[in-house]
C-alpha cells in the first residue's frame, strides 16, 4: 500500500471519477453537444433476461452435408470409372456418407486406387472384400477432410444465419460458433420469436426440378419409383373451403438448378389477385443456364421446389431469357417478405437443429429489473443500517465504501461491456453482504486491539494489518468458486458468476483501501481521542 | 459499543462436537431420504431437457380452467403451476422445437377460452443433449470447486485444516441439495449457481476461523489443541456472526423481493448461509482435531 495519504486520496478521487464517467450514458440519455465526444458512449448492457429477447442454440447437422457431398462425389467417381472403362456396378452411397461398388475383374481394384490418387485425393478406401471374382470396395472420405468440411460447413451456416437476422434487421444481435458443431444466436427485443426462429432454421435449398411426365405418378406412389425420380409434395390450399392439402408431384430427382445461381430475391405483389409472390433474379450464369433449360423443355413442367416442398410446377410455355422467376404459392406478405430473405442470403449448408431455445417477453424483464432494483436497494438499506447502529460512525466509513462498491461494480460492467442479468443482479446483492464482511474482520480486529489498550492510530493500523491477510483469503477462495460457474458459457449464470468476480475485486479496493484512506484522513487531521466503533 | 457477542465468550464448542454430529447426520439423512423417496432429485428443463412456458393472464384463472383449455394438445398431461398472481407456468419434459409448437398448442387453445385476456412471457425449451451436457458440466463444476479449495487451503494452510474445510463444503453441498429435495423445487442451474455460491461463501467462514487456530499456535503452541480451537472460534466468533446476519439480510431482501423468477434460487442461499455459518464452527473447525488423531507425527508445533 501506498504510505503518502495524498496520493492514496488521489487514488480514490480518480477511482471514483472513472467510475462517474464509465456511468453517465447508463444513467443520462443525452449527453448535450460538447460532451458527447469525450464520454464513452456503452450503456450497461443487459442480458435477455431483463431486456426480453430470444436465445437459440442450434445444432448444424455436418453429417446431412457430407453425405450430401458425398453424393455428389458417388456422380463423378462413376463416370469418371466409366471414362476409364474400370467395370463396376452397383455403386451405392450409403446413410453414413460411405461409397460401395462391386468390381467385376480383380485386376480392376488398382485402377481404381490409382484414379483415387489421380482425381479424388479425399477419398479412401475403408475395406474391400473379394465377392463373385471380383472386389467389394467401401471407400469412405479421409478423416482430415471430413473435419476440415465439417468445420467449413459450421462456418458457411454462421455466415449464412449472420446474414438472415442482419437483413431481418435486428439491433446488437450476437451469432457466435459454440464447441465443434453449434451455434448460439442472441436476438435482444425480439417481437414475434416463431418468425424468427423459421427465418432462422429454415435450411432455404431451393430447386427447379423437371416433373417427370415419362411415367405413372400413381404406378410411383405404389412404391415403383421409376430410376432417377422422386416423390414430393406440395402444398395446396383451396381457395373456396380454404382447405390444406398436399398434392403429390414425380420430379426428376436431378436438380437443373439450385438457390446458388440466384442473384436477388424481392417481393412483389401480383397484378391479379393481389397476392404477394417472391420473385427472382438469376446470376448471370444462372440466368444462362435457366435459358437453356427452358429452351429445352417446352411444353414441360418445372417444379419449383423449397426444401423439399413443391411450390408450383408452371409449364414451361416457351424459353424464358430474362433471367427473372417467380414464385407463388398462397404467401401472407410476411411469409413472402422472410422467404426473399432467406433467398438472397443463401441456403443453409446443411440443416440445423435447435437444441435451446429461451426467449423472455420485455414485460417479463421489465418486471425483473424492477424487482430487482427493489430486491438491492432494501438489501443495501438493511446492510447500511446494520453497519450504521452497530459500528456507529466506523459504520458510516464501511457504509461510504459499500456504496462507492455498487457504483464501481456498475462502471466495472459498463466500461468492459459485461452483461447484467437477474443472477447478475443478485450476485451484486450479495457481494454487499459480502463486501462488508471485509469491514466487520477489519473492524472487530480494532475492537480487540483497542481492548488491548492501544491508542487509536495504533490499533487502526494493526487492525488493518491482521485482517488483511485474512481477507485475501477469503476474496481468493470467492473468486475462485465464482470462476467455476463461468464454465456455463453464456445466459444469466455467467452474470452472476460476473458481477460477484467483479464485487469482489472491487470490495478488495474499496472496503479495505478506500476506508483506510478514510480513517487516516480523519485521524490526522482531527485530534481523535476515541473512536466511534 | 454495540456488542452481540461479549469479548469474554467462552463456549466449549468442541465439547460439543457429539451433539453437532448428530444432528448434522440428521440433516443429511432427511435430505438423502427425501432424495430417494422422490425417485432423485427433481431436475429442472436445464439438466432433463424439456419446456417451460409462463402465462399472465389478465383476469384471475384456475390451473384447472388452463388445463381444460389445453386437453386436447401436446401439453394435456403437463404441470401447470401458479406463478405469482394470475401467473402460470406449464413445464412439461418434452421439447417442443418445432416451429408450430406454439401456435397450435398454446396460442390458439388459449385464445379460443381467455380470448386475447392473457401474455406469453416466457418460453424455454431445452432439448435433452444440451439437458446431457449441463449436467455433466454441472457435476464437474462442483467437484472441481471442492478440489480448487481444497488446494487453496492446503497451499495457506496444512493438510489437515484444508481437509476440516472440505469435509463442511461437502456438508453444506448434501444439506442444500437435501432441502431443495424436501421443498421438491426443481433443480436448475441458478441452484446450481448458488450451491457453488454457499462453497465460496461457506469456506469464507471457515478460513478467518482457520487463520486465527494459526494465530494462536504460533503464540500459545503448549497449549491443547482442541482449546485453541475453542478459543479461535469463541475469538471469531462475533465476526462470523456478524458476516453472515448481513449476507442474510441481503438473501432475505432477495427473497421476498427479488420476484418469482429468483425466489427458489434465493431460497437455496437462505438455506446455505445458516448452514454455512453452523459448519464453519462444528465441522470445519473441530474436524481439524480429528485430522490432528489421524496425523499425530506432524505435530502441531511445526508452524
Amino acid at each position: 500500500m501506498f504510505t503518502s495519504l495524498k496520493l492514496r486520496m488521489l487514488t480514490t478521487a480518480l477511482a471514483c471519477l472513472a467510475a462517474v464517467v464509465f456511468l453517465i450514458p447508463t444513467f443520462v440519455s443525452d449527453i448535450p453537444a460538447p460532451w458527447n465526444k469525450f464520454l464513452p458512449k456503452e450503456k450497461i448492457h443487459l442480458g435477455l433476461d431483463l431486456q426480453g429477447g430470444m436465445h437459440l442454440v442450434l445444432e448444424v447437422d455436418t453429417q446431412k452435408a457430407l453425405e450430401a457431398m458425398m453424393g455428389r462425389t458417388a456422380e463423378n467417381l462413376k463416370e469418371t470409372l466409366m471414362d476409364n472403362r474400370v467395370r463396376f456396378r452397383n455403386l451405392k452411397t450409403s446413410q453414413d456418407g460411405t461409397i460401395t461398388l462391386e468390381l467385376t475383374e480383380s485386376a480392376a481394384k488398382t485402377d481404381l486406387e490409382k484414379l483415387m490418387r489421380a482425381e479424388f485425393p479425399d477419398l479412401e478406401i475403408a475395406s474391400s472384400s473379394p465377392r463373385d471374382g471380383g472386389q467389394l470396395v467401401s471407400i469412405k472420405i479421409n478423416e482430415k477432410r471430413a473435419l476440415e468440411l465439417q468445420k467449413i460447413t459450421v462456418e458457411h451456416s454462421l455466415e449464412t444465419i449472420r446474414n438472415r437476422v442482419d437483413q431481418f434487421g435486428i439491433t446488437e444481435p450476437e451469432i457466435v460458433p459454440q464447441g465443434d458443431n453449434r451455434i448460439m444466436v442472441q436476438l435482444p427485443g425480439i417481437k414475434d420469436p416463431e418468425r424468427a426462429k423459421n427465418l432462422i432454421g429454415k435450411t432455404a435449398l431451393l430447386e427447379f426440378k423437371l416433373v417427370d411426365d415419362e411415367h405413372s405418378l400413381e404406378e410411383a406412389i405404389r412404391g415403383n419409383i421409376p430410376e432417377g425420380s422422386m416423390i414430393a409434395y406440395g402444398l395446396r390450399e383451396d381457395r373456396s373451403s380454404g382447405q390444406r392439402g398436399s398434392v403429390p408431384y414425380l420430379l426428376k430427382s436431378r436438380a437443373l438448378l439450385t438457390g446458388a445461381s440466384l442473384e436477388t430475391a424481392k417481393v412483389q405483389i401480383s397484378d391479379r389477385f393481389g397476392e404477394p409472390t417472391v420473385s427472382l433474379k438469376f446470376s448471370s450464369q444462372g440466368a444462362v443456364d435457366f435459358d437453356r433449360i427452358t429452351a429445352e423443355n417446352v411444353r414441360r413442367r418445372l417444379a419449383i421446389v423449397l426444401d423439399g416442398v413443391v411450390h408450383s410446377a408452371p409449364v414451361i410455355q416457351e424459353r424464358i431469357s430474362g433471367g427473372q422467376a417467380q414464385i407463388s404459392g398462397n404467401f401472407t406478405l410476411e411469409e413472402a417478405r422472410d422467404l426473399a430473405i432467406v433467398l438472397r442470403a443463401g441456403a443453409l449448408p446443411a440443416p440445423v437443429n435447435i437444441l435451446e431455445e429461451r426467449t423472455v417477453g420485455p414485460s417479463l424483464g421489465s418486471d425483473s429489473i424492477r424487482q430487482g432494483i427493489i430486491a438491492t436497494i432494501i438489501g443495501s438499506i438493511l446492510v447500511i443500517l446494520f453497519m450504521l447502529i452497530y459500528y456507529r460512525l466506523s459504520g458510516a466509513v464501511a457504509n461510504t465504501a459499500l456504496i462507492l462498491n455498487i457504483f464501481l461494480i456498475m462502471a466495472v460492467l459498463a466500461a468492459f461491456r459485461a452483461t447484467l442479468t437477474l443472477p447478475g443482479i443478485a450476485g451484486m446483492l450479495l457481494t454487499i453482504g459480502v463486501a462488508v464482511d471485509a469491514n466487520i474482520l477489519i473492524f472487530e480486529r480494532i475492537r480487540e486491539e483497542l481492548r488491548t489498550g492501544k491508542t487509536v492510530r495504533l490499533a487502526l493500523d494493526t487492525g488493518y494489518n491482521r485482517a488483511f491477510i485474512t481477507i485475501i483469503d477469503t476474496h481468493i477462495t470467492g473468486i475462485v468458486a465464482s470462476c467455476f460457474l463461468l464454465m456455463f458459457g453464456t445466459g444469466p449464470i455467467k452474470g452472476f458468476a460476473v458481477t460477484t468476480i467483479i464485487g469482489l475485486l472491487v470490495s478488495l479496493f474499496t472496503a479495505v483501501f478506500v476506508t483506510k484512506v478514510l480513517f487516516d484522513y480523519f485521524t490526522q487531521n482531527f485530534n481523535i481521542k476515541k473512536l466511534s466503533i | 459499543m454495540m456488542e452481540l457477542i461479549k469479548p469474554g465468550i467462552n463456549i466449549d464448542f468442541v465439547g460439543k462436537l457429539k451433539y453437532a454430529l448428530v444432528l448434522s447426520s440428521i440433516l443429511i439423512i432427511i435430505g438423502i431420504g427425501s432424495i430417494i423417496y422422490h425417485g432423485g432429485l427433481n431436475p429442472g428443463i436445464d439438466f432433463a431437457g424439456g419446456t417451460i412456458i409462463q402465462i399472465k393472464f389478465q383476469k384471475d384463472v384456475s390451473a384447472d380452467q388452463i388445463r381444460g383449455a389445453l386437453q386436447s394438445t401436446k401439453l394435456a398431461s403437463s404441470i401447470i403451476q401458479q406463478f405469482g398472481a394470475k401467473e402460470f407456468l406449464i413445464r412439461t419434459h418434452e421439447s417442443f422445437s418445432d416451429q408450430q409448437m406454439l401456435a397450435a398448442n398454446v396460442q390458439e387453445p388459449l385464445t379460443s377460452a381467455f380470448n386475447q385476456d392473457y401474455e406469453i412471457r416466457r418460453v424455454e425449451v431445452v432439448g435433452s443433449k444440451v439437458g446431457a451436457d449441463f449436467t455433466r458440466k454441472a457435476i464437474i463444476a462442483v467437484i472441481l470447486s471442492w478440489i480448487a479449495i481444497l488446494i487453496y487451503v492446503a497451499w495457506r494452510f496444512e493438510f489437515r485444516y484444508a481437509m476440516g474445510g472440505i469435509l463442511a463444503l461437502i456438508h453444506d453441498t448434501l444439506i442444500v441439495i437435501g432441502a431443495i429435495s424436501v421443498m421438491n423445487m426443481e433443480f436448475t442451474i441458478s441452484i446450481l449457481a448458488a450451491v457453488i455460491f454457499v462453497i465460496g461463501f461457506s469456506i469464507n467462514d471457515t478460513i478467518v476461523t482457520l487463520d486465527r487456530i494459526k494465530e494462536i499456535v504460533k503464540k500459545h503452541s503448549k497449549q491443547k489443541l482442541s482449546d485453541i480451537i475453542n478459543s479461535a472460534i469463541n475469538q471469531t466468533l462475533s465476526r462470523t456472526i456478524l458476516t453472515s446476519l448481513t449476507v442474510f439480510f441481503t438473501v432475505l431482501a432477495l427473497y421476498i423481493f427479488g420476484g418469482a423468477v429468483i425466489r427458489d434460487f434465493a431460497f437455496a442461499l437462505l438455506i446455505g448461509t445458516v448452514v454455512g455459518t453452523y459448519s464453519t464452527i462444528y465441522i470445519a473447525c473441530t474436524s481439524v482435531l480429528f485430522f490432528e488423531k489421524l496425523q499425530p507425527v506432524k505435530t502441531k508445533r511445526t508452524r
